[in-house]
């Protein structure tokens, strides 16, 4: 079959690989209908993830159909089309039944830290992803969940992790009624966090970046105020002037560990990789919370350490959330908030590639060239009208 | 169930302070317990703590997947998880460097810094194995320079010329270092 191949840092191929099999009663072996590319790939791309081994598919943002089932799989049936949570969950483990779906304690043996996640290095599990013509999917009917009839493919395989992701950062900044929100970073995540908040009842939002295309789709797409870093000297100062010197209320970290913005920050921790990834948008959001504020982290760091002003934390009494998105514990809200129209999530997706051109995908995704957003990768075209129609006409690569 | 002064004496470690057992009666501790609010639980919504127990591994495991392959894992945990990826095992020399690795926990620095190093010996090993298989990778494709191209090209100019300027700066600093050899040499 065919599948993405990591060769090392900035290289990456379409290449033959072995089928994947059933490796425990409760897999299933699914046939990969659209695999999106991350942000968060982006980062073992870069080879900043350690434990990335050479030869390894990623992709953990999938839909796809069942075609063989382990022997102890009861509800998930061969035929069926599943949308694929990101997090690979028991359903059985204590942070499991409680919930944290993103933490199961049954999925990743390589590391206590972080739950099994699917193509996402073996720091996350060792498991293949879904950048594939197919893919193992463990825990077959805990965290897949078959696409409703009439779901637009590409609404589904945007549930798999930008929607929730989006939705918990929303969710952790505890936004009450009113309240302004600053999200750091205009990408898929940002702009669904920021779209989010309004769910929450946010009073006013705010998106932060630095690429006016996509501070121009935030803006539309979230109906938000938006601002491009690059055009001011100070964001933490700015903030604080536009919110009467007190700061926001809630600031959301959708950067992670790629972020731009502080010279010091990016080369200490994306080319020397002294730290962790480079924490700019984090302690923009600290430094720009109101004193007793929240900071939602859903930007992805690596295990080590970062340099951030943990001291004003202390000192402006911030609660900190942080976590990956507990997909399956959001997804019957969130598909219905699709169905009702109230969030859109096709509407991020501007590239649709071949998988045999991942290496290109890749590059334009990771160097935001012609103005992308979501690039999704097409393996296997089945019949879905709707989905059809879409590709002949919003086919902007090809 | 052990306590903690059973646990604390089965760890390698040079604290030897003996403690209560942890399991004690709370009726005995005065105040305990007056001020709690369910409401005020800063971990929600992620936790829901109040529908389940959280005692320690009280979850029946789900079936153990069969190890047919080399699985390195955390000293954090005692086992594998049920299940497990399978994909790239460790080889070779990054192999090594990696079970060296997972000698330390995951609060070591060390651990990930020699996790990173294993991953970039194992690129050079990657090159080693494709050349086998009679397969020289087409460097320039996989760095999707096809799309770079198309996009910005002015960006893929700029990578050309300062990558012609580093190597031509380090071809004449060795031929330098050469030519003065060779005159202390006569
Ligand atoms: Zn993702
Ligand atoms: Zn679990």
């Amino acid at each position: 079959m065919l599948a993405m191949n990591y060769r090392g840092p900035g290289r990456v191929r379409a290449d033959q690989k072995p089928m994947p099999e059933i490796l425990h009663p409760e897999d299933a072996i699914v046939k990969v209908t659209r695999s999106c590319i991350c942000g968060s790939d982006l980062h073992l791309y870069n080879g900043n993830v350690p434990d990335t081994r050479v030869g390894t598919t990623f992709g953990h943002e999938f839909t796809g159909v069942v075609t063989e089932i382990g022997s102890e799989v009861k509800k998930l049936q061969v035929g069926d089309h599943a949308l694929v949570p990101f997090n690979i969950a028991c359903g059985k483990c204590i942070f499991c039944r409680q919930g944290l779906f993103g933490n199961c304690h049954e999925s990743n043996p390589q590391a206590t830290a972080v739950g099994g996640i699917f193509g996402y290095s073996h720091t996350a599990g060792g498991y293949d992803g879904g950048q594939a013509e197919y893919v193992r999917v463990p825990y077959a009917d805990v965290g897949p969940t078959v696409i409703p009839p009439g779901m637009d493919l590409d609404d589904a395989v945007l549930l798999t992790d930008v929607v929730p992701t989006g939705y918990q950062a929303a969710e952790m900044g505890g936004i009450q009624i009113g309240d302004t929100v600053v999200v750091f970073g205009a990408g898929p995540i940002g702009i669904m966090a920021a779209k989010c908040s309004w769910l929450f009842g946010a009073g006013r939002v705010i998106v932060i970046d630095e690429l006016d295309y996509r501070l121009e789709f935030a803006k539309n797409y979230a109906q938000c105020e938006v601002y491009n870093f690059r055009s001011m000297k100070d964001p933490v100062l700015f903030i604080k002037k536009i919110t009467d010197y007190l700061g926001a209320d809630v600031c959301i970290d959708a950067v992670g560990a790629e972020a731009t913005g502080s010279a010091i920050q990016s080369i200490t921790g994306r080319k020397l990789l002294l730290q962790a990834g480079s924490p700019t948008a984090l302690s923009w959001a600290i430094n720009s919370v109101k004193k007793g504020g929240v900071v939602s982290i859903v930007g992805v760091y690596g295990p080590t350490g970062n340099f951030i002003p943990i001291g004003n934390v202390l000192n402006k009494g911030i609660t900190i959330r942080a976590n990956q998105a507990s997909v399956k514990r959001l997804l019957p809200k969130l598909i219905e908030h699709v169905q009702n129209g109230i969030l859109e999530p096709k509407k991020l997706i501007t590239h649709r590639i071949p998988l045999e051109e991942v290496a290109d995908a890749y590059r334009i995704f990771s160097d935001k060239l012609d103005e992308c957003i979501k690039p999704v990768l097409i393996t296997s075209p089945i019949n879905h009208s709707s989905t059809e129609q879409r590709e002949t006409h919003h086919e902007k690569y090809h | 169930m052990k306590n903690i002064t059973d646990i604390a004496s089965s760890l390698d470690d040079e604290s030897r302070i003996q403690n209560e057992p942890y399991s004690k009666d709370r009726s005995q501790i005065r105040g305990w317990a007056i001020d709690a609010n369910s409401k005020n639980d800063p971990t929600f919504p992620m936790r829901q703590r109040h529908k389940e127990s959280t005692k320690n591994h009280d979850w029946q495991r789900p079936s153990l997947q069969a190890v047919t392959t080399e699985v390195l894992h955390s000293n954090e945990r005692p086992n594998l998880t049920a299940t497990f990826g399978t994909a790239s095992p460790p080889s070779g020399l990054s192999g090594t460097i990696r079970r060296f690795a997972f000698k330390y926990s995951e609060g070591k620095i060390i651990h990930w810094l020699a996790l990173l190093l294993a991953d970039r010996v194992n690129v050079l090993e990657g090159f080693g194995s494709d050349l086998r298989k009679g397969y020289a990778p087409n460097i320039l494709k996989e760095r999707g320079t096809k799309a770079a191209w198309k996009h910005n090209p002015d960006a893929v100019v700029k990578k050309v010329i300062i990558g012609v300027a580093i190597l031509t700066s380090i071809a004449i600093i060795l031929n330098r270092k050469q030519k003065k050899l060779a005159c202390k040499n006569n």
